[in-house]
């Protein structure tokens, strides 16, 4: 057990910092809603070309080149979760389609789409999920039959999120009718300008369309904008479903969750009365701190092994369904203490945060839902962390 | 950047669960528990073997100077193991009592004896760790203390007793001292040594040469690290066996453990109970080289892995249907171990409230 990174990663840290001294003030300060706003993107650029995102793309896809190293990855994030700067971009393209194309495409894709897509210039959506697909993917019912040098798509995706403010999707269809359903299947990428495309927002409980719907009439694609062969679209789906379970349940934003919590017990008050001095709130908050900093050493133990290439087994299989669990109660925690004033939403008197925790409350369920089900999680445990038996299939009628 | 295990504290691991796979086996904790024994002296003498009652005691004083994770780890194989041998007090709290607050004296006439399993030592700090029952407590006047300690750890037999005083102050109590008085109690966990102690005028000898008090917290937080050790290795035994039991048994033409209903209380307890391990670690490596961090972190660990491990341990059985409540399978020694760890030393409650204190939240009255 050894916490100190050593002079070479902190003469690392050094550096970063004195990028950030230097550059604070060109961080963006306006975002952009679904695309990233200008100011994003030079933001962006400037990040690359100092190694501080795209760290280990390589060079000749407009990448940074340097060799992986999760512990300088993660110095960036504490130092720029420190000095309260931005970090990089980190959508959908950027976080599950480049690593995909780096393992599994072409030449010619990776030097098309890699270099736009890290500077923040093609915004990418995920077409996986569809009304009758949701946990059994690989069941998923979208055509798309041969046309001489073209597919022809018809179907629907759903849970698409940014749908209507990308350029290109990554979807999956099935373009092998008669091999069974997980090998028939196939990855494909083109432009959501593509005649016979209609997105259609999808609006949640929290009262935002954080999700579409995208129907596709007849949509034509050329059979070369394939990633890997025909039929391999199951093993390039799970290549990048891997990239995003990583992504759900970062402990250190539990972290700061519950530090906003611990102020917000400190300010608020009942009958006068600090919430943080009213002792069954307390207990509240010290049980879910508890489970928090479990996390937060967690996901060092993790990050130890993957730095060194070791599998940690069960202990990573469970960072999904507990991470999520530990966000949803403790937003459930600040609406409780916030009494009557917890349930206050949109643009009421009182609100506090601008609603954000019941915000969170409800978008935190939906995390738990999506990206593989809580369920679907203890499935995974089960069955690849502690070797039980699967499910038998029901006998055919 | 490291969190994790050094190739040595590994093996320390292995050997120590190796060991205990031979020389503590279900039949013999059964035999140990019907007998009595809560200190097998078979099981015992092979400890002392592998060095463990003396990885607290500095290689000064004969032992090998190793940290609270080290220890943290035998605890975990201990519970893994439901071990009928004392660990706690005579190995982890005694030697840090005489460490920090003994005498060259005293530190020269115990921690070797300690440290070879020649000598025992108990401790009766409930009072000062849990708050006193029943009006309990022990005052220390002219050298002499009178009082009572209740929930004593591993004193039977032992040698040597570390007790603390209402006022704070840590003594040295001879097993053997005129006018103590041990009553054995009896607890739901036969695996552990717990007993009352009455001073009549009881001679001891104060552990006054370093800072008592710094010295008595830090007994607790190691206790709690401990206790929570005990709990993570004996859980884990349990969902180990509601896997294996589920993958036999077999209902409705096929084994159980094929059921959602039954995988998804496996996946709970284990997705629920490994990130105590992560906590366990670092509260351990906290004591020993982040000494502000020492006592927050073994509150947490105490508390979280209590719960926990409560959890687990009614699930496993409820995973082994009838048989779990039966004798025949001996489940029941891990669930009731579990059950003794989450009281001993505060309860989550406490620790929680404990921990609510040293981070200033709790007003003063």
């Amino acid at each position: 057990m050894d916490l100190t990174y050593g002079p070479e990663y902190e003469a690392f840290r050094a550096e970063v910092r004195d990028f950030i001294s230097k550059n604070r003030d060109k961080a963006p300060k306006r975002f952009g809603v679904s695309r990233p706003s200008e100011e994003s993107i030079a933001w962006q650029k400037l990040l690359i070309e100092h190694g501080l995102t795209a760290r280990t793309i390589p060079k000749e896809y407009g990448g940074y080149g340097a060799e992986p190293d999760i512990l300088k990855s993660r110095i960036i994030a504490e130092e720029f979760t420190a000095a309260k700067l931005p970090m990089g971009l980190a959508n959908q393209g950027i976080s599950m389609l480049v690593p995909t194309l780096l393992e599994l495409g072409t030449e010619e894709q990776k030097k098309k789409w890699i270099e736009p897509t890290l500077k923040g210039e093609v915004i990418w959506c995920q077409g996986y999920s569809e009304p009758g697909s949701g946990s059994d993917l690989a069941s998923l019912q979208t055509k798309a039959t041969e046309d001489g040098d073209d597919f022809i798509i018809n179907g629907q995706k759903i849970w698409t999120s940014t749908a209507h403010a990308s350029d290109m999707i990554f979807c999956l269809v099935r373009t092998e009718p008669d091999a069974k359903k997980h090998e028939g299947i196939s990855y494909l990428i083109f432009p959501m300008t593509t005649p016979g495309i209609e997105v259609r927002p999808l609006k949640t409980m929290t009262g935002h369309a954080e999700f579409n719907e995208v129907f596709f009439t007849n949509v034509r694609v050329p059979k070369k904008d394939i990633v890997a062969g025909r039929g391999q679209g199951w093993y390039v789906a799970n290549a990048t479903l891997k990239h995003e379970r990583g992504m759900l349940g970062d402990p250190n934003q539990a972290g700061t969750r519950l530090k906003e919590i611990v102020d917000l017990m400190h300010e608020e008050t009942v009958d006068g009365m600090r919430l943080i001095d009213h002792p069954i709130y307390r207990d509240r908050l010290m049980q879910l701190q508890a489970r928090v900093l479990a996390m937060q050493f967690h996901g060092l133990r993790l990050l130890t092994a993957a730095s060194k290439k070791e599998d940690p087994g069960i202990a990573r299989l469970i960072v999904k369904l507990q991470g999520c669990e530990i966000n949803h109660q403790l937003a459930a925690l600040a609406i409780d203490v916030l009494g009557e004033i917890g349930v206050l939403y949109g643009d009421s008197p009182h609100l506090r945060a601008h609603g954000i925790w019941q915000h969170r409350y409800m978008f935190d369920l939906g995390l738990i839902i999506g990206g593989g089900t809580a369920q679907i999680q203890k499935n995974i445990i089960s069955e690849r962390g502690l070797g039980m038996p699967r499910e038998p299939k029901p006998a055919k009628a | 950047m490291e969190f994790g295990l050094s190739e040595d504290q590994k093996l320390l691991q292995e050997s120590i669960g190796g060991t205990l796979d031979k020389i503590s086996p279900l039949e013999r904790v059964r035999e140990a528990a019907d007998k009595g024994e809560t200190q097998a002296a078979d099981i015992a003498q092979a400890l002392a073997g592998l060095g463990v009652y003396g990885m607290m005691v500095p290689e000064a004083h004969g032992g090998l100077g190793l940290g609270l994770l080290d220890a943290a780890l035998v605890a975990e194989m201990l519970g893994r193991h439901v071990a009928p041998a004392g660990f706690i007090a005579t190995a982890v709290m005694a030697p840090i009592a005489l460490a920090g607050a003994g005498s060259k004296a005293q530190q020269e006439a115990w921690l070797p004896k300690l440290a070879s399993g020649e000598a025992k030592a108990g401790a009766a700090i409930a009072e000062a760790a849990s708050g006193a029952r029943e009006g309990a407590g022990v005052t220390a006047t002219g050298g002499k203390l009178n009082g009572k300690s209740l929930f004593a750890l591993e004193a039977e037999e032992a040698d040597i007793i570390i007790v603390a005083d209402k006022a704070g102050g840590l003594h040295l109590v001879k097993g053997d001292a005129k006018g103590l008085t041990e009553v054995k109690l009896t607890s739901i966990d036969l695996t552990r040594g717990l007993s009352e102690l009455q001073f009549d005028n009881v001679e001891a000898e104060p552990l006054s040469s370093g800072d008592a008090a710094l010295t008595l917290r830090r007994m607790i937080d190691a206790g709690r690290v401990m206790l929570a050790a005990d709990t993570l290795g004996a859980g884990w035994m349990m969902i180990e066996k509601a896997v294996e039991y589920a993958g036999e048994r077999k209902q409705f033409g096929r084994v159980i453990g094929s059921f959602q209903a039954v995988k998804h209380m496996c996946a709970e307890m284990a997705s629920e109970l490994e990130p105590c391990r992560s906590l366990i670690w670092y509260a351990g490596h906290a004591f020993d080289t982040v000494p502000e961090e020492a006592s927050l972190m073994a509150a947490h660990a105490k508390a979280l892995t209590s719960e926990v491990g409560r959890f687990v341990a009614r699930t496993a059985t409820e995973v082994h249907g009838g048989m779990g409540f039966t004798d025949l399978l001996g489940l029941h020694y891990w669930f009731k171990r579990i059950g003794l760890n989450r009281q001993m030393l505060g309860s989550p409650e406490r620790v929680r409230h404990e921990a609510a204190a040293l981070q200033g939240w709790v007003a003063a009255d």
